[in-house]
């Protein structure tokens, strides 16, 4: 008789071990729902109870009520703020990891201007924006812009840390191997800065976003139409809370979106081979 | 296979030296003749400029003085290289990985696909040329990286203590494969290492170098040609070998002291 016909096949650490995977797999969709759902009863309890009137704080259900009722003004401006944040997003990853593979080329240009990078990159947008609108007649152009100064330098950051994070055998086998800088860098420096760019790029996203919204505010509304800061800062002036209130639902639900769309794109590009993406067993 | 005296040069070495920040010598006057079908070890404790000679040897650092002279000239393409580490693109599937020293040199995939493929036969991984490295255990990326240092059949090929982040029963298997290899196409190697066990087993000429300044202290050659076979390994001849190049060491580590 061996040992294995005595012993069971699944122990009780494993038994533990499995249930906590069950639960971590419950858990990870379930909990933030149940968490929604109360902070939603408590909100509206807390309303009915105090009897607060409703241009203070209105109920989720006025708030519903304004998301369903005023879709269409919002879903236009949410297809602005969404064209700008995107559009800026664009230009991001097109300077950023433009200038990134510029200042990894040239140590002269990057040590002239990265400089100025980072000095753009710590300075408030809400400070720069109002300047802007003044020398930019475009209201689009300005909005971009003020989205791009925000955008751009995760993207720029994190693809120059790539660039220079090439293993360094695989850089002497590359000179060994007599390749030119031009296939060093697309063969070599970028497939390896691709996880750092994702970071970064990930980062840019949200960025972008708040951009946009900055320079909303900024911008006022009229000209191009209202974007949905402008619809909350329009509706902040009526007291129409609610409509603020739904207004900032869809501005969340698109930095959420963008998010998970970033998160899906990198996932899709580096699953085969790079660590951050495989998942792991036991 | 010739007597070593008599085989074709390859590459000689004279008086080379390399120095860094102007006071540290870090390879003192080293000469070597490579000859055609070589296995030459390089043997000795850490700092004794054994890496820094095979860097000498692929280009990457220029010597401070002395020549490094290619029989009859010299192209991209006439060396092949093994790190310590595997050294693969992980984004890359091993049948690209290997056609990689091809790739650079222009050439298409479909043009040199016979070949990719026969250099990932003879080191038994065929069937894995569509995987990726991150899907293969230690052993068998470092036979990926060694495919890819002979795929063009280089004049010679640089391994620099290639299996020295291995196992010791991976490494016993890759030393055969090795071997085996050798055997098949006759390459010419130089082969960093600090075991004496795997110098004796490998390689038909042993240099012994010594630290503080790096220099080459003593050749050994083993008499035993290719194929070797695991009897080999516990014959008293290569007991005998291993005696001779531990002495030999002893010196280098004593004068170092």
């Amino acid at each position: 008789m061996s040992i294995a016909e005595n012993t069971p096949v699944v122990d009780s650490h494993e038994v533990r071990r499995q249930r906590a995977k069950r639960m971590e797999k419950l858990g990870r969709w379930s909990l933030p729902v149940v968490v929604m759902l109360a902070t939603l009863l408590l909100w509206d309890r807390i309303v009915v109870w105090n009897e607060i009137p409703h241009y203070i704080l209105p109920g989720p259900g006025r708030v519903w009520d304004s998301l369903v009722n005023d879709w269409g003004i919002l879903w236009e401006a949410g297809l602005l703020t969404g064209k700008i944040t995107l559009m800026a997003l664009a230009l991001a990853i097109v300077g950023g990891a433009g200038l990134a593979i510029l200042f990894n080329q040239s140590r002269m240009v990057e040590m002239s201007f990265y400089p100025y990078a980072v000095i753009l990159q710590v300075t408030p947008v809400v400070s720069i924006a109002p300047l802007i609108f003044i020398y930019v007649d475009s209201k689009t152009a300005g909005m971009l812009l003020c989205a791009w100064i925000v955008a751009f330098f995760p993207v720029l950051s994190s693809t120059t840390l790539g660039l220079n994070s090439v293993d360094h055998n695989l850089r002497d086998l590359y000179r060994i191997y007599g390749a030119s800088r031009w296939q060093k860098l697309w063969m070599l420096q970028l497939p390896s800065a691709l996880p750092y760019f994702l970071g970064g790029l990930k980062i840019a996203g949200g960025l972008s976003l708040i951009g946009a919204v900055v320079a909303e505010l900024v911008a006022g509304t009229g000209g191009v139409g209202a974007g949905l800061a402008a619809r909350i800062q329009e509706a902040g002036y009526r007291l129409n809370i609610a409509r603020m209130f739904a207004a900032l639902t869809l501005v969340a639900a698109m930095g959420v979106f963008i998010f998970a769309a970033l998160s899906l794109l990198s996932h899709l590009l580096l699953r085969k081979w790079h660590e951050s993406a495989l998942s792991r067993e036991t | 296979m010739l007597p070593i005296d008599q085989r074709p040069t390859v590459l000689r070495m004279s008086n080379v030296n390399k120095t860094f920040n102007g006071n540290v010598v870090a390879l003192n006057g080293m000469s070597m003749t490579v000859g055609q079908g070589d296995f030459i070890s390089l043997l000795g404790p850490s700092g004794c400029g054994k890496s820094t000679a095979l860097r000498l040897i692929s280009d990457l650092m220029v010597p401070t003085s002395g020549k490094i002279d290619w029989e009859g000239g010299h192209e991209v393409g006439d060396l092949g290289v093994v790190f310590q580490e595997p050294t693969l693109m992980p984004w890359a599937t091993v049948a690209q990985n290997v056609w990689l020293p091809y790739r650079l040199r222009g050439k298409s995939y479909a043009s040199v696909k016979d070949e990719v493929l026969e250099a990932l036969k003879l080191v038994g991984l065929e069937k894995f040329q569509n995987s990726y490295p991150r899907e293969l255990s230690g052993g068998m990326k470092m036979r990926v990286s060694i495919a890819r240092a002979m795929v063009t059949r280089p004049r010679l090929i640089l391994m620099d203590e290639p299996f020295a982040a291995l196992d010791e029963i991976t490494r016993f298997k890759l030393n055969n494969d090795l071997l085996e290899l050798k055997a098949k196409i006759n390459c010419t190697v130089i082969f960093v290492t600090h075991s004496v066990f795997e110098s004796v087993f490998l390689s038909d000429r042993i240099i012994v170098m010594a630290a503080r300044p790096g220099r080459v202290i003593q050749e050994l050659h083993v008499d035993e040609g290719y194929p070797r076979s695991e009897e080999f390994r516990t014959s008293a001849e290569y007991a005998a070998y291993c005696r001779q190049a531990t002495d030999a060491l002893h010196l280098a580590m004593g004068e170092a002291a």
